[in-house]
């Protein structure tokens, strides 16, 4: 039954995102790329359940190496998407960067 | 289950709540930046319960967590605005080639997997491998470390059609007998990876919108699949969002550009060069200094300005953004219209503008300035060609026509600030250059605005 439940879970995420994403404006579609980037590092979730003190040389590897670039896209695409975000701004908001 | 594990997977569920919040608030400028932290906030909360997980090699998982944060920071910090396209197109490769690598891991520590499992594990193998190698290749081609130019070889559909056929025979192969064919995955693994590369080096520069969102869905739906794998809730409703945001981002610069996505993908578009429309709409091409222009825009009560890609190349969304506010002390209404697939990716130019201080309603989308473009007195248009070329909307025979455009042709008075008179992407000439109300003003995008910017002042 399981899969079943999976299943179920990801087409009404899929749903949801695309009437989430809808009402996204086109001036923010580029900080919308990179924060939904980040977000597809939860990869890195995955990564780190992978890692465990019993693993093969080559698990230890891949897990690494796994952990390594989802971090990357983690962080990175989190840290971008806010650098691009604070520049977007009104001329009354008188933020002055 | 044990009360650990329970309590984690509830705390995933608040995750993904962070998550929906989060891209809820990216509907509107004001919000977006703290959407963007509670989705961050969803994020750190799922990393750091996920370490509560009895039996984590702890030593490894610090090695990756540390050379990863200092990689993504300092990348995220040392990037230009101009070159955000490839940023993202690396950051993608990195999340696709994550999910492979897991899925490997997975397979490599059990591989007694159900029909289901190995069907998964395939599937997440196949499509992080595409994502990654197809996110390089995009990456090589923004940065033009490769040329930016769709490549296409003769067979290319039927190389690629055997590519796909061989992973799907290997995917089936493999899920039948997982536990005796670490071959077949090692070989599924390589066909990504070839797949990535000969399905985006025919796609070709102003094309790049569309692979980049293809491939944003790409990662997030490699990583619900990894999701599938480890049967992960949080994985999968991450990804399965990402997957729809990228589809979503996908089909607007489709439909932008008039053009299936198959169209897209597969016609190698801009590479063949275009007999129709070239040659036959030749007229009189106005030339103007910048003193000239000057005086034009000096008389205008409204102004807007069109960037293109041109814009990123030259740099100059600084000095345009001071020519807007030099106009605007002269009581010109000034707006920035801006095309849906102008520049490199999904929203490019906002972001630049946004980067020089442009107020972002200021930023006015395609849809709402044409009904009023006729009350416009001068449009300016600044290193965008095909996007403002009516051939699009009354040439039946032009390669671009059904493409909707920013109607410029409509206003008063169009400036076009061009290098030259060689045609854009397209391959097209531009009937816009040749109208009786556009003046040509030649020269490098900056040069030229900086050349405006002193006129005004020296006033």
């Amino acid at each position: 039954m399981e899969p079943v439940f999976l299943t179920f879970i990801f087409v009404l995420t899929i749903f949801l995102g695309f009437e989430l994403i809808s009402k996204v404006p086109s001036t923010l579609h580029t900080p919308l790329m990179s924060g939904s980037n980040a977000i597809s590092g939860i990869t890195l979730i995955g990564s780190l359940t992978s890692l465990r003190t019993d693993n093969m040389t080559l698990a230890i590897i891949l897990g690494t190496l796994a952990v390594t670039f989802a971090t990357i896209n983690v962080v990175g695409g989190y840290a971008v998407t806010n650098r691009m975000l604070a520049m977007f701004k009104k001329k009354d908001d008188g933020g002055a960067k | 289950m044990n009360i650990t594990t329970l309590l984690i997977n509830f705390a995933y569920i608040v995750s993904a709540g962070l998550f929906i919040f989060g891209l809820k608030m990216l509907s509107h400028p004001s919000t977006a930046r703290r959407g963007n932290m509670l989705s961050a906030l969803g994020m750190l909360l799922a990393i750091v319960v996920t370490l509560f997980y009895s039996g984590l090699d702890y030593k490894w998982i610090v090695v990756g967590v540390v050379i990863g944060t200092v990689i993504g920071l300092v990348a995220a910090y040392k990037v230009q605005m101009t070159s955000m396209p490839e940023m993202v197109a690396l950051f993608n490769g990195f999340g696709g080639i994550a999910s492979l690598l897991l899925a490997w891991s997975e397979y490599h520590q059990h591989p007694e997997l159900s029909v289901f499992i190995a069907l998964v594990t395939v599937l997440t193998a196949f499509v992080g491998g595409i994502t990654f190698s197809g996110s390089m290749v995009a990456f090589g081609k923004l940065a033009e470390i490769m040329p930016s130019k769709a490549i296409v070889f003769s067979g290319q559909h039927i190389v690629n059609g055997a590519i796909l056929l061989a992973a799907l025979v290997s995917g089936v192969l493999f899920a039948v007998n997982p536990e005796t064919s670490y071959a077949i995955f090692m070989v599924i693994v390589v066909v990504a990876l070839l797949f990535g590369v000969t399905s985006v080096i025919p796609i070709g520069g102003a094309d790049m919108p569309v692979v980049i969102s293809l491939l944003n869905s790409y990662s997030g739906l490699a990583a619900c699949a990894a999701g599938f794998v480890i049967s992960n809730n949080i994985l999968i409703v991450a990804g399965a969002l990402v997957g729809a945001s990228g589809i979503i981002l996908t089909n607007i610069m489709c439909k932008a550009m008039n053009r299936s996505l198959a169209n897209v993908l597969f016609s190698g578009f801009g590479s063949v060069v275009q007999a129709t429309g070239s040659g036959e709409q030749q007229g009189e091409v106005r030339p103007a200094t910048a003193e000239d222009v000057y005086y034009i825009l000096e008389a205008a009560d409204s102004v807007a300005i069109v960037p293109g890609y041109g814009l990123a190349v030259a740099q100059a969304q600084h000095v345009t953004r001071e020519l807007g506010e030099l106009l605007e002390a002269n009581d010109t209404e000034v707006s920035y219209a801006i095309h849906p697939v102008a520049g490199r990716m999904p929203g490019h130019m906002n972001v630049l503008l946004a980067e020089a201080n442009v107020s972002y309603d200021q930023l006015v989308e395609m849809d709402d300035i044409n009904p009023r473009m006729d009350t416009i007195d001068v449009c300016i248009v600044i290193g965008a060609n095909d996007v403002v070329n009516p051939a699009a909307l009354n040439d039946e025979s032009s390669p671009i026509y059904g493409m909707p455009i920013i109607e410029t042709h409509q206003a008063k008075t169009v400036i076009v600030l061009k290098r030259s008179m060689n045609p854009g992407f397209a391959g097209i000439q531009n009937a816009l250059f040749f109208n009786p109300n556009t003046r040509m003003y030649f020269g490098d995008a900056k040069a030229s605005i900086q050349a405006l910017v002193a006129e005004f002042k020296s006033d």
